[in-house]
């Protein structure tokens, strides 16, 4: 098996592509299916934000494995205009665009561990990491 | 270490009923009384000392994972897998092999004497022997546990979430015991399938036997009823017990949006309203 | 440009969603839909996402739209079969589409219709 995959996401097609790679990845993992579609969706909100926000992307899929568990980890990367104020943007409800403000949040609630690094002007660096 | 020199496959060969003697008495010494009868520890042991002495004549005494050894690790798993299921301890396990060091040494100096160096040699030869063994009783018996625990754990939640079919679209969920949040999952995933599967239009959790409800729990509960709803059924949470009630208000769990009934036969009774169905007593009587 | 068909079923109208949809299909899906509702005059709207392994919050946001707009429009609108996967990620993802109503399967979505507009599931007064 591969360990690790790169993709550009630079439309809404990108996005739905993304989304199908998650779940082959996932599947091949061993993912249970209600697992699947959680780090699918998180891999939804992301990939969508890396498009509309940071003006396309890359994302990396890993597998990683912590000798007892499996994990699949995920991370997008623009070179956007980032984040300004972190915690304001992880708040439900709170968009700078003009969706329902639960892309950040619901992808750190569908994953274990969630890791946001952003400084203004530079980008965007999202990472999650789904174990099974 | 020089294969040909040691001489524990000859004492092995020649002292074999004196030291099975006092093996087995080290054994009971240290065994609790009530674990195996002195007969059947005596052949187990009478067995693994066949093997163990046979297994020695190769010479190979400083690798056990070689075809010479394979009766001897055969015999060890079983004994191993057995001891970890019948609720024996590690120590207990590993003791096995290891209360056969005392009457080797003893038999060892008594062969080998006054040579200092050559005795060293000797028991270095035999701890070595006696070491591996033992902790590969360990490795085995911790694997044994493992996977009864493992096979335990799935039994109790296939067990403990029975979805029962009350009426024609009509299910039920008595939860009883316990709810801790990886169980609330199982529970709850089985409950949405079943809805799907059989097509109910409501389902009643009952939680008349749950002792406890934590914030994560309750919050799991809600999860689930929103989950429910979204698919097109509907839950009626019933049973919910006096402390249960002041926990959740503690806690700040919003369950108004939930429907909740004091027992499962309210519920029942409401479930029947929705569906359209009626049950009555016969007229007349 | 593909489009997702729309079905019209007497005053009633049937979306069955077969792929997974990326933004812009939704949006006309959306954009469709309305225009169909004034056009035939339609009651009701039902939503078929039997199919679909994944409902994201962009998705999410267009099912609520469209509820929301076709009650504008005199019409009502109910999702049917959507999966458990799909229900328990869409509750974490703190989506719980109020409003919109919803039922297990096409059948049972269409007399949940008939008897909100005709007082039984048979289709007669």
């Amino acid at each position: 098996m591969t360990e690790h995959e790169t993709r550009p996401i630079r439309s809404s097609e990108d996005v739905v592509i993304v989304r199908q790679l998650v779940r082959a990845w996932a599947i091949r993992l061993g993912f249970s299916l209600v697992d699947q579609t959680k780090i699918v969706t998180a891999a939804s909100e992301l990939a969508r934000n890396t498009v509309d926000y940071g003006g396309g992307g890359i994302v990396r899929l890993e597998a990683l494995s912590d000798g007892r568990r499996i994990g699949l980890r995920l991370t997008f990367e623009d070179k956007g205009p980032g984040i300004e104020d972190l915690a304001l943007a992880l708040k439900d409800g709170y968009t700078s665009g003009g969706g329902l403000g639960l892309g950040l949040g619901g992808a750190k609630r569908l994953s274990n561990d969630f890791e946001l690094v952003s400084k203004p002007g530079e980008g965007t660096r999202v990472s999650i990491t789904r174990w099974r | 270490m020089t294969r040909s020199a040691s001489r524990l496959p000859d004492i092995l060969k020649q002292n074999d009923a004196d030291i099975l003697r006092d093996w087995v008495k080290e054994q009971l010494a240290t065994l609790r009384p009530e674990a195996m009868s002195e007969s059947s520890l005596r052949e187990q042991t009478q067995r693994f000392f066949g093997l163990l002495r046979d297994a020695v004549q190769s010479g190979e005494l400083g690798d056990i994972t070689g075809p010479a050894w394979t009766g001897v690790r055969e015999m060890l798993t079983d004994l191993s897998q057995s001891r970890a299921t019948f609720g024996y301890t590690p120590s207990e396990t590993a003791m096995f092999v290891l209360s056969l060091k005392q009457p080797l040494f003893t038999r060892l100096r008594q062969d080998v004497g006054r040579d200092a160096e050559a005795l060293a040699d000797e028991v270095w030869t035999a701890t070595l022997l006696l070491d591996k063994l033992a902790l590969f009783t360990t490795e085995v018996y911790q694997k044994g546990r493992e996977a009864l625990i493992s096979r335990q754990q799935h039994e109790m939640l296939e067990l403990s979430t029975p979805v029962v079919q009350l009426w024609d679209n009509v299910l039920a969920l008595p939860l009883i015991g316990t709810l801790d949040s990886a169980r609330t999952q199982v529970v709850m995933e089985n409950l949405l399938h079943k809805i799907v599967d059989t097509g109910a239009a409501i389902a009643i959790i009952d939680i008349t036997g749950v002792p406890t409800v934590d914030t994560l729990v309750a919050q799991h509960l809600l999860k689930t009823v929103a989950a429910a709803r979204l698919m097109g059924a509907d839950c009626i949470i019933s049973g919910i017990r006096p402390q249960i009630a002041q926990t959740i208000v503690h806690l700040g769990v919003e369950l108004a949006s939930v429907v909740t009934k004091a027992t499962l036969a309210d519920a029942f009774a409401i479930a029947l309203q929705k569906t359209g169905a009626t049950i009555g007593k016969p007229a007349g009587r | 440009m593909d489009r997702i068909p729309i079905l019209r079923m007497n005053e009633f109208l049937l979306v069955t969603i077969q792929v997974d949809m990326h933004d812009r299909l939704a949006m006309t899906l959306q954009d469709d839909l309305t225009e169909q509702i004034v056009r035939h005059r339609a009651r009701g709207v039902l939503i078929d996402i039997s199919s679909l392994e994944v409902v994201d919050s962009f998705i999410g946001r267009m099912i609520g739209n469209i509820a929301a707009m076709s009650r504008v429009l005199d019409a009502e609108t109910v999702v049917v079969g959507m999966r458990p996967a799909v229900a328990i990620t869409l509750v974490e993802l703190g989506l719980s589409l109020p409003g919109v109503r919803t039922a297990l399967s096409v059948d049972k979505g269409m007399d949940l219709l008939r008897t909100s507009f005709h007082g039984t599931p048979n289709g007669a007064s």
